[in-house]
Order: structure tokens, then C-alpha cells, then sequence
């Protein structure tokens, strides 16, 4: 199985700017990593960008939740808890998640198609190299007279109007994420569709690389949508434009159609990948092949195109006429079907496995659950009468902390210790592993499944104080998040004692993966990989 | 909902115990005290039942395999990956579910949209951060006031402590009489807001030149508490919403003696003032209105583009600038046209104190030139 491996002497001559003389490319020490045009090195930063920015997010959470620890305001004023709770959603969504499931379709998918790297080297360095602006650009904002933004991550205008430079930092912060997406999203549509080794046909795939083909796509279509609704509040608030004041006859509704209709679709951008990652543990972990592939393809492809009409779910209290309500909530509810045949069909896969509970599997299975969880809580959203009781509460908070959290985040997880034997040919240590696991699980539950009792009894987001009846619950979720904190040090330590000093992983670590990064290169993945198609059968 | 009722209650005693609070768990929705908030909590309970009917199911296959199929029982994998039968099973009979659930919720759609016939019609305005009340159709017809947060400073700083309906407190609350059908129009001042009473199941953005409606018919005597649920800028947590539903007899009275004080209050503004009665005034419409984002010492608040008062130029320059400028606000920030929110009166007392604070000095504004100026 593993004899064709990658081999840097062969002499072969396709012209895809790829360089052959030197193992790291032309440069040693930092240079390397600010020229390298390796999917593998790109790869390891857009990871590492993302932990960095996790951190970042993860201690502003921590901030609110020490906040919202007792009532009365105790440790941030108004203002500057409003400019946390902005950063720390614009951060966590585009420089935490977007960038990590980045990182693993850089590394997985040339290594799963039999590619030799990405179709755009030298784009993917700069895709990767505007992160770092973007980022510095949404910190900077809180050194501005004025500060960070205070609008919550959506930028609802028109209160975006009344904000200070901060705000313009921020815009141009969107702007070079949105371009860096799409530059990605570009350059991965492009390896799928024309690298892909001789024989591994589409519905060959591993279901990682499907489900990161349709999110390409998604990224291509809403990111600039989310560029025009910015670009529109920047030239409101400089230009004298009124896109979105009705003073001017704008309509300040206007700009949450534009958002919601990047908004939506983004949330997949986000859980598609993560449902790519949990399609590769389960079958590992099961020893058995993935139930339904092809159904999974067509509903991954159901959820990406529903996902473009239902945005306005958003905005049920915003006032529309009743035939839109209708229309939204049933195209929303819609989404359930195809979202229960991925669990349905993940359920299956297990089903008359032959199962082992390793850290990858554990956090696979944690997710499975808890996001189905959100996707009931989803549900229950969708449904105008219940959301209109609902909408803008910690219920709502609750709901997308299921999806982001417990969905993309626990399925990132399992995705790094599933391929980190692969990636660095060192092994974690599994009893580390396992505490990390349900340490996580039972914080996050402790933060976040109080917070539907907050929401349904009537506390709304986004308040740095509340009435004295939401003391209970949000004492439970405080401390929960502290826990959850202290639990990520544990993989952090266990991270860098694998880097440093684990045990050599084997070839193919776990017994029932079957995907040619495993079964046709050895462990660690050498630099360059597939320089020679392999041969399948 | 029974379910989770039980959920809730077993995690309550559980956080109970280790809670120093004295307040009852809030957890579930608040009493409904209209029809609407009560078909909204029943097609809940329905949703939810269905819901945990499918989790159990669909959970109790994964936990059997997770117990029955396991490696370390010897259980050897087998290899099955398709069914048809099965696959198109799973996709039709979620879609029947749907439109089983889609029935009567759309039921309750469209009698939430219908806010045709009310008994009373009444302008719900959203401001930075406080909401203003008109009553404009009905009885009570020209009532109109504004509501603000009655909770003092000094609990939320923790300098004094909480009182029993902390930051759910206003100085005028809104007050409807029962078993009427009441129409909401919202809109806003400055930036999106959103009105919001759970017990009667009534929630609607108020969007800044835009009218949209909403209705509700309470129920129940009593008071209903509630806060604004649109992030609106530095006090959005600081506006609560209280509704006190009333006995026709009683609403009938609370019109009258609103009228009356209308009236009464109605300062004349052609009176002249001494500057320190000026002063005095001035400083109790400060503490409720500027306060917010000129601060206390007159510092402002550059994050809003409120500028600081004290030592200030424009303020204690040529009367016609400041008073302008309170009259009409300033386009773009939060600072809002308060010639429809204040009298005459009041606009002179608050310039006459910020023209005379924190080492500020200048001559008094009399409610006159004021007027002279908000006629033009």
C-alpha cells in the first residue's frame, strides 16, 4: 500500500511553479514561513493563526463572563463590554474557526486527492499573509479615540453611523478577511477540480474534501456580499451616501437583508467542513465505511443551496409582511431535512461498527450530539410565533454557542487529533486527550445549556447588567466558562509536549482510516507529497 | 413543557444549592398573560415534545451502538455503507414532521400579524436609550410621556443594594386597560431598538423612520416588566419596559388625572427665572437626560461623539449655537432634536445649569429665547 510515497530526486516536469531543489523551499528561519509556498506549511500557520486568535477571542469571553458574573457592573463599563462583545464574535468567526478549517484543507486536501499541493501556491501564501493585517486591524481598533466597535459582530446600522475610527479599522479588517476567503476559496475549487490523482473521481472524494468544495463555493458567493453591506455603511458614514437612513431614503433594514444574506450562508461555511471532518473520525473510529456517501454529498449541496434563502429568519421582528414570514420559516424548516439525513446517516455508520473511543472519535460523537442539539434549538427558532418570543435573548446565544462551539470547535478538535500523528509523525497522549475531551464537554454545557433558561425567562443579549432573577443561571455559566478556560491549557500543554517530545506515530495510526493520506504516505507527511500521482485501483 | 420543566428543575436545585441568590430560578417563560403568549408557549411545549421524542430515538441508537458495537467487546465491524429503502425513509418522514409541526404555527402567524380593529392605538418611540409613549388613538387620546429607568446609579455601581425590580424599574410606566385590544406602532429616534413584553408574547423592532405595528390583548391585572432586545449603544441594558395592565375603571381615572397634570404642569414660558432656580432645574434634567454621555463632571464621552461640556467654547459661547443645537440635535450622533422631548422650560434650565457647572460661566437662558428660537 504504501509504495508509492513521495520522492524528491524523480525529475519530472509539470508546470505548477513548485519548487523541487530544496526541502523548505529557498529560505531558513522566519523567511521560510513568510515566503513558503507549501500547502503544509500554510497549512501549520493558518492552525496557528487560529489558536493565536482563539486565545485572543477565548480571553474576551472570559472578560464578559466575569462581567455577567454577578449583577451590577463590576469590572467594564457599558461601552467598552459592548466593544468586547463585537471583537470577540468578529474574532472567533473569522479569525478562529474560518482560518482553522482553512488550515485543514490546506493540509488534507492536496494530501487526500493525490496532489502534489494547491493549484495557487504563491496566492495561498498571500491568502494566508493578509490574516495577519486584518487581524492587527481589529485589535488596533480598540487603541482609536472611541475604541473597538460597539455594535455586535452583525454592524447593524445605523448605529454604525455613530461609532468612532475604530469602526473604519474594523471594515477594512472585513474587507481583507473577505479577500483572503476568496483568494482560498479560489485556489481550492481549482485543486479539487483539476488535481485530483488519475482515478480518484468526484464521487471518490473523501467527504472532507466535498464538504470543503461546497464551502468554497459558498465563501466565492456571500463574501463579497458581506463587502458591499460594509462598504456601504463606510461610504454612510464618510460620504454622505444614506444606503441605510431614511432620512435620505435609505432603510436601515436594508443593511440586515445584505448581512443575512451573507450571514446565512456563512454559518454553513462554518459547519460544512466541520460535518467533513466528523465524516472522516466516525468511519475511522467505526471501522466501517461512511453510511450513504452519495446521500451525504447531495444533502451537503441541499444545505449549501437552501442556505441562500433563508436569511431573512434573522429578522422576523423587524416587521415583514406575513406571506415573508411564512415563506422564510418554511424554507428554514426545510433545512432540517437534509441536516437529519447527515445525522441520521452518521448514527448508521456506527451502527454494527466495530467502535473504539479514542480523543478524535470523542469529540466527533460530542459533537454529533450537541449539534444536534443546536440544530433543534435551530428548530425551535425557525418558527416565527416561538422566535418572536425568543429572538435577541440568551436563548438565541445558546443556540449558536451549540453550532459554533460545540459544532465547528469540537469537530476542529477531533480533526487535530486525528491528524497531528499524520501531520508531525508524533503521537499525543491519549489520557490527556480524553480529560481535554470531557472537561470541555462539561463546561461547555454548564455555560451554554443554563443560558435557554436565561433566554426563555427573558434576559436579553448583549447587557452588561441584568435584573436580579438571571443571578442563578448566570453565576453556573460563569464559572462554567473559567473551567472551560482552564480545560483548553490542558491541550495546550499536551500540544506542545507532542511537538517537543511525543512518541513516533505510525503510518497508518488508526486502524480503520482509509484515506490515502494514510494508506499511500508515511507518517510524518514528508514536505512534499504526491510529487507522482499514485496509482488506484 | 413537562420535559424540560423536569430538566430545569433537576439542574435549578442543583445550582440552587450552590447559590448564595435568594431569587426564585427563572428558567422557563413568563406566565402568559395574553392569548397570544399562551398559543405561543403551547406550540413550544408541542415542538418540544416532538423534539425530544426524535433525540431520544435517534440518541438511543447511537448509545446502543456505543455500548453493543464497541471494539473492546470483540464486536467486528461489518461493512454495509447503503440502503435505499432506508435513506429515502429518513428523508421523507422528517419532511411529514415538518408539516405536521408547520399547521398550527402558521395559525398563530397569522393572528399575530393581524393587528387590524384595536380599542387602542399607541406610539411606542425608541430614543437613546429611553422610550417615549403616545397615545394616539382611543381612549387617553394625547397622552404622551417618556419612560426612563427608575433604578438609581448607586445600585448599579453596588454602592447601595439591589432593589426588588433592579433595572426593571421606570419612572412612567405605560398603562393599558385589560381585555382590550391594543396596537403598538414602534419606531426610533436615532437607532434600532426593540419593544418587548413576554407575557403578552409582543415583540417588535423599532426602527428609526420606519412605522411597524404589533398588538396584544392582556389578560391579566398586574404589572409586566420587561427591557429593550436591540443592541442600541452604551445603555441598551439600562431601558426597561414595564406595562401596568389596569381595570377599565381604574384606566379611565389614570387618563383624567394624566390630563389634568398635563395641564397643570404646562410651564408658562414666557415666565422669567432666577438663574439659580434655572441651575436647580437644569441639574435634575441633566442627571436624567445628558447625563448618560456627557458624564457626570461634563467630561462626554468621545466612544459617542459626545463631546465634554466643562470649559467647552461653543457651550458657553453665544446663546443661539447651544440652544439650536439641543432643539434640533446633532444628525449622526445620539445626540437627539429634544425640542419635541422637553419644554421650553426645561431646555433653558438644563443650559443655563451647563453654561454655570464645572467651571463653566455664562449668562442664564431664559425659556423665552428659547422659544424664540424653536418657533423658527
Amino acid at each position: 500500500m504504501s509504495a508509492i510515497v513521495d520522492s524528491h530526486g524523480h525529475a519530472h516536469d509539470h508546470g505548477h511553479g513548485h519548487d523541487h531543489h530544496d526541502h523548505h523551499g529557498g529560505y531558513g528561519g522566519i523567511m521560510r514561513w513568510v515566503t513558503t509556498t507549501n500547502h503544509k506549511d500554510i497549512g501549520t500557520m493558518y492552525l496557528w493563526f487560529a489558536g493565536l486568535m482563539f486565545f485572543i477571542g477565548g480571553m474576551m469571553a472570559i472578560v464578559i463572563r466575569l462581567e455577567l458574573f454577578q449583577p451590577g457592573l463590576q469590572f467594564v463599563n457599558p461601552d467598552f463590554y459592548n466593544q468586547l462583545v463585537t471583537s470577540h464574535g468578529l474574532i472567533m468567526i473569522f479569525g478562529a474557526i474560518m482560518p482553522a478549517f482553512v488550515g485543514f484543507a490546506n493540509w488534507q486536501i492536496p494530501m487526500m486527492i493525490g496532489a502534489p499541493d494547491m493549484a495557487f501556491a504563491r496566492l495561498n501564501n498571500w491568502s494566508f499573509w493578509l490574516l495577519p493585517f486584518a487581524a492587527t486591524l481589529l485589535v488596533m481598533a480598540y487603541f482609536m479615540p472611541g475604541g473597538a466597535p460597539g455594535t455586535g459582530w452583525t454592524l447593524y446600522s445605523p448605529l454604525t453611523v455613530q461609532q468612532g475610527i475604530g469602526m473604519d479599522f474594523t471594515i477594512f479588517a472585513v474587507h481583507i478577511l473577505g479577500m483572503s476567503s476568496i483568494l482560498g476559496s479560489i485556489n481550492i475549487i481549482t485543486t479539487i477540480l483539476n488535481m485530483r490523482a488519475p482515478g480518484m473521481t468526484m464521487m471518490r472524494l473523501p467527504l472532507f474534501v466535498w464538504t470543503w468544495l461546497i464551502t468554497a463555493y459558498l465563501l466565492v458567493a456571500a463574501m463579497p456580499v458581506l463587502a458591499g453591506a460594509v462598504t456601504m455603511t463606510l461610504t454612510d458614514r464618510h460620504f454622505g451616501t444614506t444606503f441605510f437612513n431614511a432620512a435620505g431614503g435609505g432603510d436601515p433594514v436594508l443593511y440586515q437583508h445584505i448581512f443575512w444574506f451573507f450571514g446565512h450562508p456563512e454559518v454553513y461555511i462554518i459547519a460544512l467542513p466541520a460535518f467533513g471532518v466528523v465524516s472522516q473520525v466516525i468511519p475511522a473510529f467505526s471501522r466501517k465505511p461512511l453510511f450513504g456517501y452519495a446521500s451525504m454529498v447531495y444533502a451537503t449541496s441541499a444545505i449549501a443551496i437552501l442556505s441562500f434563502i433563508v436569511w431573512a429568519h434573522h429578522m422576523y421582528t423587524v416587521g415583514m409582511p406575513v406571506t415573508g414570514q411564512l415563506f422564510f420559516m418554511y424554507a428554514t424548516t426545510l433545512i432540517a431535512v437534509p441536516t437529519g439525513v447527515k445525522v441520521f446517516n452518521w448514527v448508521a455508520t456506527m451502527w454494527k461498527g466495530s467502535l473504539s473511543f479514542e480523543t478524535p472519535m470523542l469529540f466527533a460523537l460530542g459533537f454529533l450530539f450537541l449539534f444536534t442539539l443546536g440544530g433543534f434549538t435551530g428548530l425551535v427558532l425557525s418558527l416565527v410565533p416561538i422566535d418572536i418570543q425568543l429572538h435577541d435573548t440568551y436563548y438565541v446565544v445558546a443556540h449558536f454557542h451549540y453550532v459554533m462551539v460545540a459544532g465547528a470547535m469540537f469537530s476542529a478538535f477531533a480533526g487535530i487529533y486525528f491528524w497531528l500523528p499524520k501531520w508531525t509523525g508524533k503521537m499525543y497522549n491519549e489520557t490527556l486527550g480524553q480529560w481535554h475531551f470531557w472537561l470541555t464537554l462539561i463546561f461547555f454545557n454548564m455555560i451554554f445549556f443554563v443560558q435557554h433558561f436565561l433566554g426563555m425567562a427573558g434576559m436579553p443579549r448583549r447587557i452588561p447588567d441584568y435584573p436580579l432573577m438571571f443571578q442563578t443561571w448566570n453565576e453556573v455559566s460563569s464559572l462554567g466558562a473559567f473551567g472551560f478556560a482552564l480545560a483548553q491549557l490542558i491541550f495546550l500543554y499536551n500540544l506542545f509536549t507532542t511537538l517537543k517530545s511525543g512518541q513516533p506515530a505510525l503510518q497508518k495510526q488508526w486502524e480503520g482510516a482509509d484515506s490515502i493520506d494514510w494508506t499511500h504516505l508515511p507518517t510524518p507527511a514528508p514536505y512534499h507529497t504526491f510529487e507522482t500521482p499514485p496509482v488506484l485501483k | 413543557m413537562k420535559g424540560s420543566k423536569l430538566l430545569g428543575a433537576l439542574g435549578g436545585l442543583a445550582a440552587a444549592a450552590a447559590s448564595s441568590s435568594a431569587h426564585a430560578l427563572a428558567w422557563y417563560f413568563q406566565s402568559p398573560g395574553s392569548q397570544l403568549a399562551r398559543d405561543i408557549d403551547h406550540l413550544h411545549q408541542y415542538v418540544m415534545w416532538l423534539i425530544i421524542v426524535i433525540f431520544v430515538g435517534v440518541f438511543g441508537f447511537m448509545f446502543y451502538a456505543c455500548f453493543a458495537h464497541r471494539k473492546s467487546k470483540g464486536h467486528a465491524a461489518e461493512q454495509f455503507h447503503e440502503n435505499t429503502a432506508v435513506e429515502i425513509l429518513w428523508t421523507v418522514i422528517p419532511a411529514i414532521i415538518l408539516v405536521i409541526i408547520a399547521w398550527p404555527v402558521t395559525k398563530v402567524v397569522i393572528a399575530q400579524k393581524d393587528t387590524s380593529s384595536p380599542d387602542l392605538t399607541i406610539k411606542v418611540t425608541g430614543y437613546q436609550w429611553k422610550w417615549g409613549y403616545d397615545y394616539v388613538r382611543g381612549e387617553g387620546e394625547g397622552i404622551s410621556f417618556v419612560s426612563m429607568l427608575a433604578t438609581p446609579r448607586e445600585q448599579i455601581e453596588g454602592r447601595q443594594p439591589k432593589g426588588e425590580n433592579y433595572l426593571l424599574e421606570v419612572d412612567n410606566e405605560l398603562v393599558v386597560p385589560i381585555g382590550k385590544k391594543i396596537r403598538v406602532i414602534t419606531t426610533a429616534a436615532d437607532v434600532i431598538h426593540s419593544w418587548w413584553v413576554p407575557a403578552f408574547g409582543a415583540k417588535q423592532d423599532a426602527i428609526p423612520g420606519f412605522l411597524r405595528d404589533l398588538w396584544f390583548k392582556p389578560e391579566v391585572l398586574g404589572t409586566f416588566r420587561s427591557q429593550c432586545v436591540e443592541l442600541c449603544g452604551k445603555e441598551h441594558g439600562f431601558m426597561p419596559i414595564v406595562v401596568r395592565v389596569v381595570s377599565q375603571e381604574d384606566y379611565a381615572k389614570w387618563v383624567a388625572q394624566q390630563q389634568q397634570q398635563t395641564a397643570a404642569q404646562a410651564d408658562d414660558p414666557n415666565k422669567k427665572w432666577e438663574p439659580k432656580d434655572l441651575i436647580a432645574r437644569g441639574e435634575k434634567v441633566y442627571g436624567t437626560i445628558c447625563v448618560a454621555c456627557h458624564q457626570a463632571q461634563g467630561q462626554g464621552t468621545p466612544a459617542m461623539k459626545a463631546p465634554a461640556l466643562a470649559g467647552d467654547k461653543f457651550v458657553t459661547g453665544p446663546k443661539n449655537g447651544p440652544i439650536d443645537t439641543v432643539l434640533n440635535g446633532r444628525p449622526g450622533t445620539a445626540m437627539q432634536a429634544f425640542g419635541k422631548q422637553l419644554s421650553d422650560t426645561e431646555i433653558a434650565a438644563v443650559l443655563t445649569y451647563v453654561r454655570n457647572s464645572w467651571g463653566n460661566k455664562a449668562p442664564e437662558v431664559q425659556p423665552a429665547e428659547v422659544q424664540a428660537r424653536h418657533k423658527q
